[in-house]
This record gives C-alpha cells, structure tokens and sequence, in this order.
C-alpha cells in the first residue's frame, strides 16, 4: 500500500524529531558532561564551589550578600553592589527599571511600611541610586550627594502644573517623592512655592521635571555602588568602590589600610588580553583573603 | 588602557575573527550542503526517518516538509513542557504551583522555540527542569538554527540552478547541517565555556551556608551544553533567567567574546557560502559589505549612546550601568546587545531595558532592520537576498532597465513574493502593538509613559522578527500575552519562510540571463550602497512613528 505524501511526510517528521532528541539532547550534553568530568574542568563543572575552614562557603562565579540578617552592612567586609535578587540564584532578576524611571509612588500613611503587605510605596530608579548613594556616603563617610538627588536621598523631581496645560504660567508645583510632612528640596520654582508629596493625590497632569542641583558631576561613590547589576548575582565591584571601603574595613579589622588595598590589588581581575571587559574586584576571594590574614 | 579603547579593540577583534570565519567556515559550509556523498552515519539516519537521501524536492514539497517537522516540533514540546513534572525532577522547585506550565506558556515556549525565537516568558531556574531544557528546549536549538540554514540554501539553490524544479531534500539538509555544523562547533564551544566556568552537571546544585552565615542556593544544570549552541544557532534562550548575565552562563570578559564571535559566526560566513554557490565569490563579499556596514555603525552608535549617558537617572549615576555586569563593563555590554540584535539571537548580557534611551532604541532598531545584518542563522541571509532583489527591482525603475539579480531576472511573480516576505514582520509589528494598546494589555508594563510604550513596541518587534529579547520589565506570562506573541512568533517565521522557498522555486525554473551592457553590476560599491540605503529607508518610513512616541519622545 502507498501512503499519501502529506501523511508520509509526518511520519518522517515525527522520527526526525525523536532522532534528532536523543542526538542533540541527550548524546551531546552528556558527551558535554562527560568531558566535564576531567580533572580540572570537574570543579568547574559543578559550580566552583570555594572552601573556608573546611565548610563550602560560596562560588568563585556568584556574588553574595555580606550584611547581617537585619540587611546591615558588616563593616569588616568589603560590599558587594545592589542587586534586585538579593544575591538569591533561585531568582535572578534586573531592575529593568528605564532611564527616566523617576517618580516614587508614595505610600500609604494608614498602613505600616514594616508589615507583610507594606504601604503600597514604590521607589523610582532614581530615589534608589539617590537613597544607596547616600547611605553608602554614610558608611564610608564620604559625601553621597549626586545630581538630581534630594538631601534626603530621594530623587529631586517636581511635578509642575501650566495655566494651559503644558504652557503658559506656572501655577502649582509638587516635590512628588517627598511625602508630607517633608520639607521640599526646594522652597519655589518660578515664583510658585514648592508643595511636598500627598499620599492618594492625582498629580499626573503636571509635567515632570528632575531638578539637577549643585551637586558635582562625579561623586565620590562610585556608579557600581548606586546601580543594580543585570545578573543580581555580581561577584565584582569595581576598584573605585574597592578603595573607597578600604578605610572603614581595615578600621574595623584593626589592621593598616595599605595592607588592605594591597590585597585590593591581588583580587583584581584585570582586562583579559589586556582589552576584554573591564577590570573587577573580586569581593568573595578579597573578604576571604582578608579572613584568613 | 581606556574605556572606550579597549571597547573598540575588542569590536575590532571582533571583526578579524569574523573574517577569518567568512573564509573558512564558509567554505566548509559551502562543502556540506554542496556535497554529493553521504557519510556513514547520515545514511543509517535517512533510512530511520524513512526517507530517500537523492530524491530532490521542489520548492513545494520543501515548504511541506519544514511545516511538517516543525509542526511536530511545536506538538512535541508543548506535551513535554505540560509533563515535565512526571520525567527526572530535578531541580524539585520547592512550590508547587509555580512548575507547572500552564497552558499559555507552554504554547508560547513550544513555538517560541520552534522558531528560533526563545522569548522567554519564564524564569529558567524557577520553572524549567534540567530534563526539559536539555531534551526539550535545547533539541530545538539546534534544529530551528538548521532549518533557517536550510531555507536560505534552497534560495542561493534557486539562484544557481537553471531550469529545474528540484531545490533539494530538506531532510538531507537538515541532518547535514546539524550534524555536520553545528554539532562539532557546539562541542568545541561547550568545552570552552567549561573551562571559563560554565556549569555541566545533572544535580540541584549545592546548598550552603555564606561568610555572613545567609543561606545560598548555588543552582547546578547542563547549561554548557546548551549555552554553546544558544548563541551559534542564534537562539538566545537562557538557562537561567538573566541569560548571559548570568556567571554561570557567561562567568569572564573572554566569554563574553567567544559568545559574541558564536553568535556572529555562522551569520556573517553565509554570504561566502552563497558567493561559492553562484559561481562568482564577487557576489558574496558585496552582500558581506552590506551586512558589515550596518552591523558596524550600529555597534558603533549603540555604544555611542551608552558610554555618552544620557538621562536622568544615567547623569545621576554618572553612567549607564543598571542592569549591566562589572566584569563586562559598559562598552562590552552595549556590543553584546548590538549584536543579540542584529542577528536573531536575543540573548543579553545586561538589561536592555535600563539602556540610555537612544542606546536602547538601537536594539530596536537592529530588530526592525529584519535582523539582515548579519541576522540570525540562514534567516539573515535569506531576508538580505530579498532586500537586494527589491533593491535591483527598484534601481531598474530608477533607470529603466531590467531587474536582474546573479543571472535570473526579477519579474512580476518574484516581486510578489519579495514584498510579501518584507510586509510580513512590520505587519505583524504594528498590528500587535495597536491590539495590545487597544485592549488594555500594555497595562502590564513596569515603566510609564514612553518608556512603557517602547515596553510594548520592543515585545512584538523582538516576537514578529523572532528574536526573543525583551525591554524585560513587561509582564507577558499572561494569557493575552503568551497567546498573541505566539501567534507573533509563528507568523513571522514561517511565512516568510513559505515566500522565501515560493521565490526560489520561481528562480530555479528560469533559465539565466547572460550579462548585458544593461545588466546592473551587483557586486560593485554602487550597488552595495543601494541596498544598505533601502534597507534604512524602508524601515525608517515603517517604524519612525512607533519610534517617535518611543524612545524618541523619551530621549530627545
């Protein structure tokens, strides 16, 4: 008997899928798995697990938190950046938060921040670099103040509102991310005094306007330490950020600063070939080294 | 060394490599796909599959067999996706509602791999088992990259051959190509990344305690085995959900490259195969400069924009690092999501969504090209051959002469299916992003105002032209979402496809044209620059209103 063509074809197509399965996704990855399984590729394979006192402490590759279990930093430890995960591999997520991601939505005041569902509140891109700029100021004791940045680490934005829409005069202008009873970053703008932030209120018929401030252009906490890594896992920091935790480790350590950023320079991963990527620190391998000093 | 020039050392090493792959796994390809013989293995493979190696196929029964193996496809991994709780758990995902793949996602899965899309609306880690994407997922890495491979050697079939029906066997080709290209460049890619830290285990990974005594779950998988074959196939998808940024997908700055020189490999060496396929090598390095043209200047722009830090939120920072890697750095992040782009890739290395404004435009804009330059594998050769066929047809207009391409002319039933193929994504584009606004479904945007409606525009952009990269802060695991960017998906693969194997039938039947005095020389500058200007006038006169509301509006 002939089958008819357009049933013989499945046929084919059905084999060729079960064929090309066993190929492909089972005789290639575990040849794959076979060739990890050599010496010196096996620990790499299983995850390059890294050991302290015998106990398996982390991964080479993967970065980790080094705050105590109320989210703090522990000062005799070099940070690692943000990360919109909280260094969890089990969800690993970006930020995906844009470039003008700049207005908070506040939150409630009847409910408690603190409590399971939280206050609805909602930080913007920018509230979130303003708010770790300046706790990382904080903590190392520099100044964390950065452009369109509020004193009080929120993003410095107002909502400005046209007697015609989005010309004419300015008739009313609201500092969004500063929930009442806030002061305002700024006392008017254009002769208009500065209203604060009320929970609840409709204010999306105002135009945006991030107020940029005195602040320097660069300031003295790195970008890496304000900005959340893609992965969420980062193992790197950059060697800016590096230095400038240098001091209040070796504080809390009792030893001398330039013994830490001697060791600073012995994690530093540079260009491969002296042109790929950019040069890193390597946090988990320096705060081991550190330990073990 | 500085920033910026260790950026442009690396794009240009790049480049040498790229040209040496042109070369040599050009011709090699060529050698596969023109050869007569059958190796041992292939023949044993044929007769399982039930079918004769030296029956060739016209272009209709070529179009049958790929529907057919890829209807196949979606079916079988749709049911794979629905069971994968019932085959080898691992990992055992601790919540029970979370692993199981509803409906919608696995219809949108199964044919986002089928088309070599890989949008994913899913977390590797939280809901697929190392099983399914080893023996599910990854199985559709390979065969999809085939089969785009496949379909643009039909077309150069249909430019080289004179009066013949007879395109090929698909089968034949699609055990060649897999077998013979992919596989052993895979192997060789899997070793490598192993050796720079990639994970090949079949375990849940390891549990422990760290310095500050938190518990970490370190996640284990056969992610090198299917990360080499992710990016050489052009695919994308991720083991884990933040792709190539992920240490254990892409752990140092050289894989970084390696992933890139993968990606671009295969895309950028077609042209030669199809040079050495028409006779006249003169003809692949023309089509080679119109890809490498555009790929360089959007390299070079996307780079542009994100080292200069556009913004708000980047002057605040003082550059554009959210969602990027250290050990990357900006620059080498911005060429990965150039070239993620500009093929049909979609793997990421940092989070296009969090890109300057412009700097994340470029990806679109990469995208709404129609992924010609390189594009992805096989499927960029195809649609830049259907933009030079356009481009003689339209420069025969200008100067009333006779359209021909390579010694076949370029009639009325060629143009047809030309056009056909071009309407097709930004069709599918424009109409999924009006239904979605339409419906309410962009609510579920993480970003407001411009920026949310890039959201929406980057999702059926990246889906039409199966991408599968993503402006990420969208929510699309929803019923609405998976369902119409599937339908996106399958669309914009295969009817293109169909129009594709439909102009070479149309081609190989005619008999070639010798070259005249009025035949337009198609290998010379001239011409090289007409095609690049149509490829950008034609997308800029499609898209620039979907742009301008866009990334435009947010970053002018």
């Amino acid at each position: 008997m002939r089958i008819p063509s357009w049933i013989s074809q499945h046929l084919a197509a059905v084999r060729a899928v079960v064929l090309f399965t066993v190929l492909t996704g089972l005789l290639y990855p575990l040849l794959i798995l076979g060739v990890a399984q050599i010496p010196g590729l096996r620990d790499k394979a299983d995850g390059s697990l890294v050991k302290a006192n015998g106990q398996t402490v982390g991964s080479s590759l993967i970065g980790q938190s080094f705050t105590d279990a109320d989210g703090n930093p522990v000062p005799k430890y070099f940070q690692s950046r943000p990360s919109a995960s909280g260094y969890d591999p089990d969800a690993t997520a970006a930020s995906n938060l844009g470039p003008e991601s700049m207005e908070d939505t506040l939150g409630d005041p009847a409910l408690d921040p603190n409590s399971e569902e939280g206050n609805g509140s909602k930080n913007s891109l920018l509230t979130d670099v303003c708010s770790r700029s300046k706790a990382v100021g904080e903590l190392e004791g520099v100044d964390g103040s950065r452009p369109y940045c509020t004193a009080d680490g929120l993003g410095a934005v107002l909502r400005v509102f046209y007697s015609d829409g989005v010309t004419g005069k300015v008739t009313r202008a609201v500092s969004v991310n500063q929930a009442c009873p806030a002061t305002p970053f700024i006392a008017g703008y254009q002769g208009v005094p500065v209203e604060c932030g009320k929970f609840g209120e409709d204010y999306s018929k105002g135009v945006l306007v991030p107020v940029r401030g005195s602040a320097p252009e660069q300031s003295a906490v790195p970008a890496d330490a304000v900005t959340a890594s893609g992965s969420s896992l980062d193992p790197h920091i950059s060697v800016e950020y590096a230095e400038l935790q240098a001091k209040r480790v070796a504080a809390a350590r009792g030893v001398s600063v330039d013994k830490v950023t001697a060791l600073i320079g012995e994690h530093t991963d540079g260009r491969a070939l002296g042109f790929m990527g950019e040069p890193a620190v390597d946090v988990l391998a320096l705060n081991l080294a550190l330990d073990r000093m | 060394m500085s920033t910026t020039a260790a950026g442009v050392v690396f794009i240009l090493s790049l480049i040498v490599a790229l040209a040496v792959a042109y070369r040599y796994l050009g011709d090699y390809m060529f050698r596969v796909v023109a050869a007569e013989r059958h190796g041992r293995v292939e023949r044993g493979i044929y007769k399982v599959l039930g079918v004769d190696p030296n029956a060739e196929q016209s272009w209709g029964v070529y179009a049958r067999s790929v529907l057919a193996f890829s209807l196949i496809s979606i079916l079988f991994l749709y049911a794979f996706l629905r069971l994968q709780d019932l085959i080898f758990k691992v990992p055992d995902f601790a919540t029970s509602i979370d692993d199981r793949v509803f409906p919608h996602l696995a219809w949108n899965t199964a044919v986002s791999f089928v088309t070599n899309t890989n949008w994913q609306a899913y977390s590797g880690e939280s809901t697929m088992t190392h099983f399914v994407q080893m023996a599910g997922l990854a199985v559709q890495n390979f065969v999809s990259a085939a089969v785009g491979i496949a379909v643009a050697v039909v077309l150069v079939r249909g430019f080289a051959r004179r009066k013949s029906e007879q395109l090929g066997n698909f089968w034949v080709d699609l055990t060649r190509i897999t077998l013979r290209i992919l596989l052993p460049i895979a192997v060789v890619g899997a070793v490598l990344l192993i050796v720079g830290g990639v994970v090949q285990n079949l375990t849940d990974g390891t549990m422990l305690s760290t310095l500050t005594g938190a518990q970490q779950h370190i996640t284990g998988g056969p992610v090198a085995s299917q990360e080499a074959i992710k990016e050489l196939g052009t695919n994308g998808g991720g083991f884990y959900n933040v792709n190539s940024a992920h240490p254990f997908e892409n752990p140092t700055t050289w894989t970084n490259w390696l992933q890139i020189f993968l990606i671009f490999c295969i895309p950028f060496a077609m042209p030669r195969v199809f040079g050495r396929m028409v006779g006249d090598n003169r003809q692949g390095y023309a089509i080679l400069a119109v890809m490498g043209i555009i790929a360089v200047a959007s390299i070079a722009l996307t780079n542009v924009f994100e080292l200069g830090h556009a913004g708000t939120v980047p002057q605040a920072v003082g550059a554009a690092l959210e969602g990027k890697d250290i050990r990357f750095g900006v620059s080498d992040s911005a060429t990965f999501a150039a070239a993620t782009t500009l093929t049909s890739t979609g793997a990421v290395n940092s989070f296009h969504d969090s890109y300057t404004a412009l700097g994340g435009m470029m990806p679109m804009i990469n995208m709404m090209l129609g992924e010609v330059a390189p594009g992805g594998v096989g499927a960029g050769l195809y649609g830049m051959l259907i933009i030079a066929v356009i481009t003689v047809f339209v420069a025969g207009l200008m100067v009333g002469r006779t359209p021909e391409y390579v010694g076949k002319k370029i009639g009325a039933r060629e143009i047809k299916f030309a056009s056909l193929y071009f309407l097709t994504t930004p069709v599918l584009v424009l109409v999924g992003v009006a239904a979605a606004m339409a419906t309410g479904n962009w609510q579920t945007q993480l970003n407001v105002g411009p920026h949310g409606f890039s959201e929406v525009v980057y999702a059926f952009t990246s889906a039409a032209n199966n991408n599968g990269s993503a402006f990420a802060g969208i929510t699309v695991n929803t019923p609405w979402w998976d369902t119409a960017l599937g339908l996106a998906m399958l669309l914009g693969r295969f009817l293109p496809i169909i129009f594709v194997l439909g102009l070479a039938g149309s081609l190989a039947r005619q008999k070639p044209v010798p070259a005249s005095e009025g035949t337009l020389p198609t290998h010379k500058p001239l011409f090289i620059g007409m095609v690049v200007g149509v490829v950008v006038i034609l997308i800029a006169l499609t898209f620039l209103p979907a742009l301008a509301l866009g990334p435009l509006a947010e970053g002018l």
